[in-house]
């Protein structure tokens, strides 16, 4: 779950992390300009939305005067970037930057361990840098168990030619930074850039994204910093989906798509694309899935106008084949909008499944083609 | 012979009262494993489809020391302790079916499981399971029979799928493992395959990947090196699949572009791997490659 940069920057500002001055405004009305010019022009001006590339999609502006700030920070409030409505807008002093550096802890999935980041090319090209000069990328894994060492920071400090008077600001950032990772079981807590000005070291640009398992730990702690709903970015749908349990994503086929686990779900998809048809959507029931989570799946699915023909497709290990052909049939019998639906099902219990679908008149097949074959034949009519 | 899952694995079940602990405790034993003890802290005494339950690992081997592998049905918030109660009691092997847990508990279990020895199945595997002869895990024995096919796969779901399609073509399997669906896992692909490579009755080996991640790329090296020699027939899930979420700008330099649909098939094609197109596609290309390697 990424959270927006105001937060993370509260939450930096609690690591007592040096970021710059500024203020939040959610609505015009609100902006105020004895604020603005107690932080002194120029200011910049960024759209608060969980994407990257925000600067180059026109999220952040430097504005010199009260009325530049006044007309961007209106246009930014309206408009809506890589199709997320921009609700917030950070406003902060600007700070002339002498050196901008990358900083980040992560997890690697090669080395199954966290690592330390660091480069002398931060900015928003780092990507692009790093793929022509992977030399300019150091990475320290870092052992869970012992944690980050003061050496392997102090190190790169001096690979990154960090001057003299700021190599102890450095290492405070980066420990801080780590304790932060750790602290709030994030995915990332990535500062880029940060930069070097003539008052020492700033995060500008910082990134935190949470590792949605953790949140039953770290729900409470969040909720400090998050104001508004914790599942942004997604469609209404989509949060639906989320708090059910549910893993669903929309795309922009006609046939809906639920299979139970991931791999067969995007398998399914697979078998959809090829087959000359488009998936609409990718909904995961997981496994285990009780009637009622089955129902509200299928529930979405059928409510959802854009689909045309709902497939699902369940091969049942942890999952019971007749809980889920209870939760069909208890899902049809309240639908309001009558869609194509093939069914096929396997595994645990799959011979009461059918049982139970045939009795109520749904297509149910054993085998993958047999259920392909009727969703072709029924998609052609 | 067979891998990991084999006649001599006396099994504890660990979170044996939960609703899926208890319910596929009955599958096992009914498919034949081993199951001698199961815990859960605050349930010792009692009694789960004829298995004895403990409240610590350390009292279930005591009654029981024969116990080598465990099987870890706890919850997400407690699987991590779990996991390091039975290490420290000395298990060597452990399959875990729990999904949902936190990516940095995985990366403690992971190199708590290495520090010791420790061989971990997933964790959110399915299991391990060589059939007519052990089951460890949680799928439905009716997809799998004995065979010379060798499953690796990081899908529940699709392993059955495959391993039923295979059997309807007369290929049976020595065992299927799900190494497990999350980013992070104990056993690797190419640690599955090493195993694989290593084990006389197995003739090919089945790999069931899925986008993200580099396991794949991994494997797929280690072939065209020649470490593994064994035919490989892969399906990539996930070529329809929506780009997944960009871990800033962290995620895209750590993976440099691997883990995409395009970089496995990639990877695999260069290497000299039989690439299915749907998993249905499987079993005739693991035909072919058994007659080609003749």
């Amino acid at each position: 779950m990424e959270i927006l940069e105001y937060e993370a920057k509260n939450i930096f500002k609690d690591y007592n992390i040096p970021i710059p001055a500024g203020f939040t405004i959610s609505s015009i009305d609100k902006l105020n300009r004895e604020k603005a010019d107690s932080l002194g022009f120029p200011l910049i001006v960024k759209a608060q939305v969980p994407v990257s590339g925000r600067g180059k999609a026109g999220g952040i502006l430097k504005v010199n005067n009260f009325k530049e700030l006044k007309l961007i920070t209106s246009k930014l409030l309206k408009c809506t970037i890589k199709g997320i409505p921009v609700r917030t807008v950070l406003i902060e002093k600007f700070l002339k930057v002498i050196k901008e550096y990358y900083v980040a802890f992560t997890i690697d999935y090669s080395l199954r361990n966290i690592v330390f980041l660091a480069s002398t090319e931060g900015g928003v090209d780092i990507e692009e840098t790093i793929k022509e000069k992977p030399y300019l990328l150091h990475k320290v894994p870092i052992d869970p168990y012992i944690g980050l060492k003061d050496y392997v920071v102090r190190n790169i400090a001096y690979k990154l030619g960090i001057p003299k008077n700021n190599v102890r600001s450095f290492t405070f950032i980066a420990r801080a930074m780590f304790n932060m990772f750790r602290e709030f079981d994030a995915e990332l807590v990535e500062v880029n850039p940060l930069a070097l000005t003539d008052k020492g070291l700033y995060a500008l640009d910082v990134r935190i994204i949470i590792d949605e398992n953790s949140l039953f730990r770290q729900k409470d702690k969040l909720l400090k910093y998050i104001s508004r709903e914790m599942f942004r970015g997604k469609t209404a749908k989509e949060e639906k989906a989320k708090t059910l349990g549910l893993s669903y994503v929309e795309l922009d086929g006609n046939v809906g798509v639920i299979g139970n686990g991931a791999g067969l779900t995007m398998a399914t998809m697979d078998l959809i694309g090829l087959h000359g048809m488009r998936p609409a959507c990718f909904l995961d029931i997981g496994g285990g899935a009780s009637k009622a989570r089955v129902k509200e799946a299928v529930n979405i699915l059928l409510e959802n106008p854009k689909v045309k023909a709902v497939f699902i497709n369940i091969f049942g290990g942890i999952t019971r084949c007749d809980e889920v052909a209870l939760g069909i049939v208890e899902a049809l019998k309240q639908a309001k909008l009558v869609k194509l639906l093939v069914v096929r099902i396997k595994g645990t219990r799959d011979k009461e499944a059918r049982l139970i679908l045939k009795q109520n008149n749904v297509e149910a097949y054993e085998d993958i083609e047999g259920a392909l074959e009727k969703l072709r034949s029924l998609m052609v009519i | 012979m067979v891998v990991l899952a084999d006649e001599k694995r006396y099994v504890l079940v660990q979170g044996i009262t939960g609703r899926e602990g208890s319910f596929h405790t009955k599958l096992m034993i009914e498919y034949g494993t081993k199951i001698v003890a199961g815990v859960t802290p605050g349930k010792g005494g009692l009694n789960v489809h004829g298995v004895p339950v403990y409240d610590s690992v350390e009292n279930a081997l005591k009654k029981h020391p024969e116990i080598n592998s465990s099987i870890v049905f706890v919850p997400a918030p407690f699987t991590l302790d779990a996991i390091y109660e039975a290490i420290d009691n000395g298990i060597k092997l452990i399959v875990v079916i729990t999904e949902h847990i936190p990516l940095h508990d995985e990366v403690k279990l992971v190199h708590y499981a290495k520090k010791h020895s420790v061989i971990i199945i997933g964790p959110n595997t399915p299991g391990i399971i060589s059939p007519s002869i052990c089951k460890i895990g949680i799928m439905p024995a009716s997809a799998f029979s004995k065979g010379s096919i060798g499953i690796i796969s990081r899908s529940g779901t699709l392993t059955y799928e495959v391993a039923y399609s295979l059997a309807k073509v007369g290929f049976g399997q020595t065992t299927a493992i799900g190494i497990g669906g999350d980013p992070i896992t104990g056993l690797t692909l190419l640690e599955a395959a090493e195993l694989f490579e290593e084990d006389e009755e197995t003739k090919a080996i089945v790999v069931i990947g899925e986008i993200g991640g580099v396991m794949e790329e991994e494997l797929a090296k280690a072939y065209a090196r020649g470490k593994i020699s064994k035919p490989i027939v892969t399906y990539i899930a996930g070529k329809y699949a929506p780009p997944g979420k960009r871990m800033g700008h962290a995620g895209a330099i750590i993976t440099m572009g691997m883990g995409s649909y395009e970089s496995k098939i990639r990877a695999f094609k260069n290497a000299g791997v039989a690439i299915a197109k749907t998993p249905y596609e499987i079993p005739k290309l693991v035909s072919k490659v058994l007659k080609n390697a003749h």
